[in-house]
C-alpha cells in the first residue's frame, strides 16, 4: 500500500503534526509520500523516520492561500489510496477538495485508523464516537495529538516540482495578521479565559502564565461577544476551535455544554472557578475553587519555580 | 443571478445525545436546528438580496424532518426552497453529487454555507463541492458583497484576517461574524408556512449516487472520564502544581 501525506506549515516552517500524520500512516505498512505545499519544511519532512520520498510542490499559487487552486495543484501528486492530512481548516480543505477531485469520499477528524481502513471520530462535538468501515480509496484528515509521532532519523530523497496554477482568490489586504502568538487549535497547552474575568486587559495575567508554560491563550464565547478586544479567533467551543491538548485550563470559564464541546477531549483539564458549583467542575481532571485574582499570582509563582529549574 | 444557501438539520447544541443499539438515537433528540455556521451564510445571502443581488434559494439535503429547517428559512427571506430528500446516511461524494445537482438546477454561481457542520463537524461539503461544481471556494469567511462578476469577501484564513477578492462562481464557507442574526417577525412565519418546497429525489436530480462508501459500523458513548481532583482556595495551587507534573505529567 501506499500513502500520501500532506504536510501542514505554521509560520513558514514545517508544523509538528506532520510527523504524526507520519506516524500513523506507519502504523499502516507500505510507503510514504510526502507533499510539502509550497514547498514548505520539505528538509524537515524528509528527516521524519519512515518517509519514503517528499515532493516539494512549488508555484506562484502557494503565495496566498486558495483551497481549490492548492488542491489541483496537488491532487496530480497523490499516489496510492490513502490521503492524510490534518484536521485543521486548511488541512481539511484540502482533504475534501483533493477526494472531490479523486472522486474518492472524505472523513474528517479522525481519532484512530486501522488498515482496511476503519476508522474512529468523535461526532456530536464528542457527545458520541463514530466507527465508520471505508471500503474505497480516500482522503482522512487526523486529529492533531491523537497520533504518535514518528521520530527523526529519516533521509528520504525531496524532489521539487513546479505547478503553475491560475489562482482565483486574491488576497487584497491583511486587516490583522495572525497572532504572534501560538493558535489554540496547535499548542500543547491552552490557557483560556472567560466573562469571570471581569474585563480584557485582564487576559494579560492569562498571558503571562502562558507565557511561562508555551501555551496559547483561548477565550469563552461570552468573552468574545463581550469584549472586542478578544477576537473570534480565540474562541474555543461549539462555533469556535475544537481543541485537544495536553492541557487545557480554563479560568473564569461556567463550562456550558457549546464551551465543553470545543475543549472536552483535552488529555488533562484544571479548572479554576470561583462557584463550587460550576459545571466546568465535571470535567475537570483538577478543579481549584478560588478566584482567578488569588489563585493565578500563585501559579504563575509556582509554575516558573518549576520550570526554571 | 441569486445565492443558493445551503442548510443543514442538526441536532440543537444543547440536545442531549443517548446510544440506543449502537446508533446515535434520534428518536430521543427533542431540538433540531439549523447548523449555527448555517445561520450565518443564511443571513449574510439574504443581506446580498437586500443589496440587489438576486434571490435566495435555500436547499438542504437530508431526511423529512429536515423540511423544518427550509421553512425557517423562508421565514427570514429566502425565496426558493429545495429538498433533496435522502433517509439514509450518506458518504460526502454522494452529498456533493446531489448538492451540486441542486445548485446547478438553481441557476445560483454565488453557493453559501457554514464552514462545517455541527453534527460531524466535518468541513468537507464547501471545497468538496466547489470542487465538484468548478467552483472557486473561500472557507472561514465573515461578510461577503458582490459587485458585477467580483466578490469581495472578509476571511480568516492561515495568515490572519484578510480581505480577498474572488471572481463568481464561487463557493463560500461562513464562520461565525459579527451580524446580528434576523429573527423572523410573525408575518414572515405565517408566509413561510405557505411557500412550496420543490422536494427531489437523487433520481429527480438525475444523480445516481450509487454506495455509500463508508459505512457506519457503531456509534458508542466517549469513554467515562474518572471524577476529577477538587481542591478549595489558592493555597492548593502548590499541590495542584505537583500533581500536574508527577501525576499527568504534561508540564
Ligand atoms: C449555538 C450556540 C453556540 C455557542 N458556542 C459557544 C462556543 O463556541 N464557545 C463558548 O465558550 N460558548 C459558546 N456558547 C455560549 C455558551 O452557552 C455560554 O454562554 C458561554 O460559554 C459562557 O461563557 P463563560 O463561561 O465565559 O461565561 P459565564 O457562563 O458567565 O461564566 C463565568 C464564570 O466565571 C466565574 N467567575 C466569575 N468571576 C470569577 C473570578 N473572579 N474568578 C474565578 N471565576 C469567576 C463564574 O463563577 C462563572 O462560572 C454558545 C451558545 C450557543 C447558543
Amino acid at each position: 500500500m501506499s500513502v500520501t501525506v500532506i504536510s501542514e506549515s505554521s509560520n513558514g516552517a514545517l508544523h509538528p503534526v506532520t510527523a504524526q500524520l507520519v506516524g500513523a500512516a506507519s502504523s499502516l505498512g507500505g510507503s510514504i509520500t510526502v507533499i510539502c505545499p509550497g514547498g514548505v519544511g520539505s528538509s524537515d519532512a524528509a528527516n521524519i523516520a519512515g518517509v519514503t520520498k517528499v515532493i516539494s510542490v512549488e508555484g506562484d499559487c502557494f503565495e496566498s492561500y486558495d483551497c481549490v487552486a492548492w488542491s489541483k495543484a496537488i491532487s496530480p501528486l497523490v499516489e496510492g489510496d490513502l490521503v492524510l492530512s490534518s484536521s485543521s481548516a486548511v488541512g481539511r480543505d484540502l482533504a475534501s477538495s483533493i477526494a472531490a477531485s479523486m472522486g474518492v469520499p472524505v472523513v474528517q477528524d479522525v481519532t484512530s485508523l486501522t488498515e482496511g481502513f476503519s476508522a474512529t471520530r468523535p461526532i456530536f462535538s464528542g457527545k458520541a464516537i463514530e466507527e465508520v468501515g471505508i471500503s474505497s480509496p480516500c482522503a482522512i484528515s487526523l486529529r492533531a495529538n491523537s497520533f504518535e509521532s514518528a521520530g527523526d532519523g529519516g533521509n528520504a530523497e525531496v524532489s521539487s516540482v513546479n505547478v503553475s496554477q491560475d489562482i482565483t482568490v486574491a488576497v487584497k489586504q491583511a486587516l490583522a495578521k495572525a497572532s504572534e502568538r501560538i493558535d489554540v487549535s496547535e499548542a500543547d497547552i491552552v490557557i483560556s479565559g472567560g466573562r469571570g474575568m471581569g474585563e480584557p486587559a485582564n487576559f494579560s495575567h492569562l498571558e503571562e502564565v502562558a507565557d511561562i508554560l508555551g501555551a496559547a491563550v483561548g477565550a469563552s464565547r461570552a468573552a468574545v461577544d463581550t469584549w472586542g478586544e478578544i477576537p473570534h479567533s480565540m474562541q474555543v467551543g461549539q462555533t469556535g476551535k475544537t481543541v485537544t491538548p495536553n492541557l487545557y485550563i480554563a479560568v473564569g470559564i461556567s463550562g456550558a455544554i457549546q464551551h465543553l464541546a470545543g475543549m472536552r477531549s483535552s488529555k488533562f483539564i484544571l479548572a479554576i472557578n470561583k462557584d463550587a458549583d460550576a459545571p466546568i467542575f465535571g470535567v475537570a481532571d483538577y478543579g481549584i475553587v478560588s478566584t482567578w485574582e488569588e489563585a493565578l499570582p500563585v501559579l504563575k509563582e509556582h509554575l516558573s519555580d518549576l520550570l526554571s529549574n | 443571478m441569486g445565492v443558493a444557501v445551503l442548510l443543514k438539520q442538526v441536532p440543537d447544541t444543547t440536545a442531549k445525545i443517548s446510544i440506543s443499539g449502537d446508533r446515535v438515537d434520534e428518536a430521543s433528540i427533542t431540538k433540531w436546528s439549523i447548523s449555527p455556521y448555517d445561520e450565518y451564510a443564511l443571513e449574510n445571502a439574504i443581506k446580498l438580496k437586500e443589496s440587489g443581488f438576486g434571490d435566495v434559494v435555500a436547499i438542504t439535503c437530508g431526511p423529512s424532518r429536515s423540511a423544518k429547517c427550509l421553512t425557517e428559512a423562508a421565514a427570514v427571506g429566502a425565496d426558493r426552497l429545495i429538498h433533496i430528500i435522502s433517509e439514509s446516511p450518506l458518504d460526502s461524494i454522494q452529498v456533493q453529487s446531489l448538492l451540486s445537482a441542486a445548485v446547478k438546477e438553481s441557476g445560483c454561481e454565488v453557493v453559501m454555507c457554514g464552514k462545517q457542520a455541527a453534527d460531524t463537524n466535518s468541513g468537507s461539503t464547501g471545497p468538496g463541492l466547489a470542487t465538484t461544481l468548478g467552483f472557486s471556494c473561500v472557507g472561514g469567511v465573515t461578510e461577503v458583497s458582490i459587485e458585477g462578476g467580483n466578490a469581495s469577501a472578509t476571511r480568516l484564513g492561515p495568515s490572519g484576517l484578510e480581505q480577498v477578492e474572488v471572481a463568481v462562481p464561487c463557493v463560500f464557507t461562513f464562520d461565525k461574524g459579527d451580524s446580528e442574526l434576523r429573527r423572523p417577525n410573525v408575518r414572515g412565519i405565517m408566509m413561510a408556512k405557505k411557500k412550496p418546497v420543490d422536494v427531489f429525489s437523487a433520481e429527480d436530480l438525475g444523480v445516481d449516487v450509487g454506495d455509500s462508501m463508508v459505512e457506519i459500523k457503531s456509534h458508542s458513548s466517549p469513554p467515562e472520564k474518572k471524577p476529577g481532583q477538587k481542591f478549595v482556595g489558592s493555597d492548593s495551587i502548590p499541590e495542584v502544581v505537583s500533581k500536574l507534573r508527577e501525576e499527568a505529567n504534561v508540564i
